[in-house]
Order: structure tokens, then sequence, then C-alpha cells
């Protein structure tokens, strides 16, 4: 049986059936990472003391994972841009970088861990370390999550391209969707972590 | 969106590119911010709004919410306002604590 609304919009909903499920899931992430923000807030407004993040945390690396998420968000529109233009040559380079971009970010973050546990520093050491670690622990896994599903439409899942293209299509827009939101829960955990 | 002419499209992806570069002039404006080391007031403020400005381009620009269906914006009209209930708790809390 087919699967209905891959494609075309339902007529109740405005929107096909993928796009209005990833809203919906970006809407239960929201209240997942605004509950951590939340806890951040009550630890921190009841501490005695609290480090500024600078002080502790290597502030240009996260700078330079901050680009590098900022640049692979940009080559996943693009991606889908280019599909949208038919060019599956030129949405596959795309799609690619942006992989190659999360890599990039979760070596660095894999980099970054390496030097806190080198001085001993885990989440057991302080709330700080702990809400450091949970927060850009769980973000991490998100960005992990992103590139299996990135893999696997450059890969395997490719193949649709052939027989139904504007369901892959769709099936980029979702994934970007996502990838999107995982960025802009960066650029306000990059403040509110390191800078403050 | 996957319905819009050629032309479109190139000139959207002229737009994400101006968008990108915003969002790297404003990621470096932040960092640059934080060395100005302002009280803690002040840095959260600009750090947030600075934050938000470029939460919105993305959500704008990338995530296309500049011209979406009216339910997803209602799914989201419904997520902020949870949201900002999970933010303001706490901060609640704090001022009760202070008296």
């Amino acid at each position: 049986m087919q699967i209905p609304y891959t494609v075309e919009p339902r007529p109740d909903t405005g929107l096909y059936n993928a796009k209005l499920g990833v809203w919906l899931f970006l809407a239960s992430e929201v209240m997942l990472f605004g509950a951590l923000f939340s806890a951040l807030i009550l630890l921190r407004t009841g501490a005695t003391s609290w480090p500024h993040g600078y002080e502790v945390l290597n502030v240009p690396l996260a700078t330079i994972n901050t680009m590098v998420l900022i640049t692979s968000s940009v080559s996943m529109v693009m991606s889908w841009a280019a599909l949208r233009l038919g060019d599956f040559g030129k949405y596959r380079k795309w799609m690619g970088l942006t992989f190659l971009l999360g890599l990039v970010f979760m070596v660095i973050k894999t980099m970054e861990y390496a030097a806190k546990f080198e001085h001993h520093l885990y989440p057991s050491h302080d709330n700080f370390m702990a809400t450091y670690f949970t927060l850009t622990g769980l973000h991490g896994l998100h960005v992990l999550g992103g590139m299996i599903v990135i893999a696997y439409l450059l890969g395997p899942g490719s193949k649709m391209w052939r027989t139904e293209p504007e369901r892959y299509t769709n099936r980029v827009e979702v994934i970007g969707l996502y990838w999107h939101f995982v960025d802009l829960v960066w650029i306000f955990l990059f403040p509110t972590l390191y800078l403050l | 969106m996957s319905g819009h002419s050629v032309e479109e499209i190139r000139r959207e992806t002229r737009v994400y590119v101006l968008v990108f570069v915003a969002l790297a002039v404003l990621t470096l404006v932040t960092v640059g911010v934080s060395y100005l080391h302002l009280s803690f007031g002040a840095a959260v403020g600009l750090a947030l709004f600075i934050a938000s400005i470029k939460g919105s381009l993305v959500a704008a620009f990338f995530m296309h919410l500049i011209s979406e269906r009216r339910l997803v914006y209602a799914v989201l009209i419904l997520t902020v306002i949870f949201f900002v209930a999970l933010i303001l708790l706490p901060l609640g809390g704090y001022h009760d604590r202070l008296g």
C-alpha cells in the first residue's frame, strides 16, 4: 500500500506528512533542550560561585566549531536547492560537504572532551562541568544522529532519486530542518556555556 | 517549496549566502563582546540578543519559516509559550530567594 501524502500536501494541513511530523518532533526537541537550559538557569542562579565558561573551556575551538556548524547549515540548504533544480551531482557535493563538516565538528568536540579528561574534569567535578557535558553531549548525539541520516540519504537511500525524485527532495528538506535546528541549539549553547 | 521556478530558487541561494555571511560576522561579534568583560547582566543580555538574531536568521531563511504554512506557525507558537514558561520558572524562584 502506498504511504499517503509523501509528496502532495494533505488538504487539511497544507503540508506533506513528513514535514508536519518533523516540525512536531522539533517542538518536542525544543522542550527537551528547554528543560536542560531551565536546569542550567536554576543551578547557576542558586550557586554561591560559578566559573566563567571562558576560564574553563576552550573558546577558540568552540568558535571554530560554531563556524563549522554554520557552514554545514548553508551547505545543507544548498544541497536541497540543488535537488530542487534537478542537479543531483551538485546535491551530492553539498550534502557530502555537510557530512564532512558534521564529522569535523565531532572531531573538535572529541578533542575538547579529551583535554577536559586529561585535566581530570569529569561531569562529577561540579555542577558547571555536569551541565557542560550534559548539554554538549546531548547536542553532539544529535549531530551524530543527523550524520547517520545524511549518510543513508547519500548511500542506499539515494536510489529513491531515480524512482521518486520529489519524495526524495522532501526527505532532504526534512533532514535539513532537523540539521538547522541542531545548528540553532548550538547558537544558544555557545555563548551560554563558553562566553558567560 | 519544490514548485518554485528556477529563477526563484537561484535567488533563494543568493539569500542563503548572505545569511551565512551575517551569521559568521555575528559569531565574531559575540566572541568579541565577551572580551569586553561587561557586567554579568549586560553580558547575558547582549549575548542572548545576538544569539536571538542569529537564531531568527536560521529559522526564517534556512528553515524557511518566512513563508510557511499556518499549521507550522500554530505548532511553534504553542511551543514558544511552553518554552518561555520553562525558562521563567527557575528565574521566578531566583527572585523569591532574593526576597
